[in-house]
């Protein structure tokens, strides 16, 4: 498969490796490593239950319903073996991506603030979406420009982003709001927020999927056609320019 | 054998779209007299012996760090229920 990724990128980070962790109920690992693969780096799968992370320069953590999302999603795969050393990863600057499922792994593992609770409207959503991007600075969206809109899937039941107002205004205060819903609130998040990032801006979590608009052809409608939105690659491509620039 | 009984709700300032539907329900089955649902957790935590003040601290332990995330939970209560378990049997 030839891969699509500006080759000034692809050749520029030649030796990347980057993490995909899959945990029992895991969906979209494949399609998160067809994405790394797609933006030029090597994708190294990772299992739950190794507590080596094998010397990866980042890692996604995937969506989908890990344990079934049993007691609430996320929480049990926080426990998870792979988990204690992503959080020592993340610690020391590591970048992290959490998509959707990932993502409440990321808040339940205190790696991110906030919770997510079921969509205000009950129904599993499944749409393309549209988003603006709040912070251009962090390690999966210095590719991106402030203020910039792009369209990515959407598809979560538990997918509304909540935290107390204290919280809300600390990350608004502090630039750490990555991702805003544009247009119509799709679940009822807080201040209409997609994605968030920690202090540092290695990691980064958000609902929607963009390891699912990486490729002409597969991704969403874009100014270039039907199913032409590539969006989703810049945040892999981003990662790889904060590892080179690190 | 004992029984810890530990109880979740959704925080109050939360809105609980499951509680929200089942509510919407209730008419539907000629229930008019509620006027608000909220939907919690439950869980029966099993011990081989007695629940011993220990256990129980134990318990609240769990019901904090595991069992309910204090971003959009409140544990309720968390309770030696060895008595309900103990009629059951009996």
């Amino acid at each position: 498969m030839s891969a699509t990724a500006p080759t000034s990128v692809a050749t520029g980070i030649t030796g990347a490796r980057i993490g995909v962790i899959t945990f029992p109920g895991t969906l979209d690992d494949r399609d998160a490593a067809r994405a790394v693969r797609l933006a030029g780096a090597e994708a190294v799968s990772l299992w739950h239950a190794d507590e080596s992370l094998h010397d990866v320069d980042a890692v996604v953590l995937p969506g989908g319903f890990s344990y079934g999302d049993y007691l609430r999603a996320g929480a049990i795969s926080r426990f998870a073996p792979a988990m204690a050393a992503v959080v020592d990863a993340a610690k020391g600057g590591m970048p992290v991506l959490g998509i959707c499922n990932g993502f409440q792994v990321l808040t339940e593992a205190h790696l991110l603030p906030g919770s997510m609770v079921k969509n205000d409207h009950l129904h599993f959503v499944c749409r393309e979406q549209a988003m603006i991007v709040e912070n251009a600075r962090t390690a999966w969206t210095n590719e991106f420009r402030r203020g910039q809109r792009i369209t990515i899937p959407l598809k979560n039941q538990d997918g509304q982003f909540v935290a107390d107002e204290r919280t809300l205004d600390e990350l608004e205060g502090e630039g750490r709001v990555v991702f805003r819903y544009d247009g119509r609130n799709p679940n009822g998040s807080r201040r209409d927020i997609a994605g968030i990032t920690n202090e540092r801006g290695n990691v980064v979590g958000l609902m929607p999927h963009p390891e699912h608009a990486v490729e002409p052809g597969f991704g969403p409608a874009s100014e270039e056609g039907p199913r032409a939105g590539t969006d989703g690659l810049t945040f892999f491509t981003s990662v790889l320019s904060s590892l080179v620039h690190a | 054998m004992g029984r810890v009984v530990v109880e979740v709700m959704p925080k109050p300032e939360i809105l609980d779209p499951q509680g929200k539907a089942v509510v919407g329900a209730l008419p539907r089955l000629g229930f008019t007299q509620f006027s608000g649902v909220r939907q919690g957790k439950r869980f029966e935590l099993e011990v081989d012996g007695e629940v011993t003040p220990e256990i129980l601290a134990a318990a609240r332990e769990a019901a904090t760090t595991l069992l309910s995330n204090p971003v959009i939970e409140d544990v309720v209560s968390v309770t030696d229920a060895s008595a309900e378990v103990a009629a059951v049997n009996a």
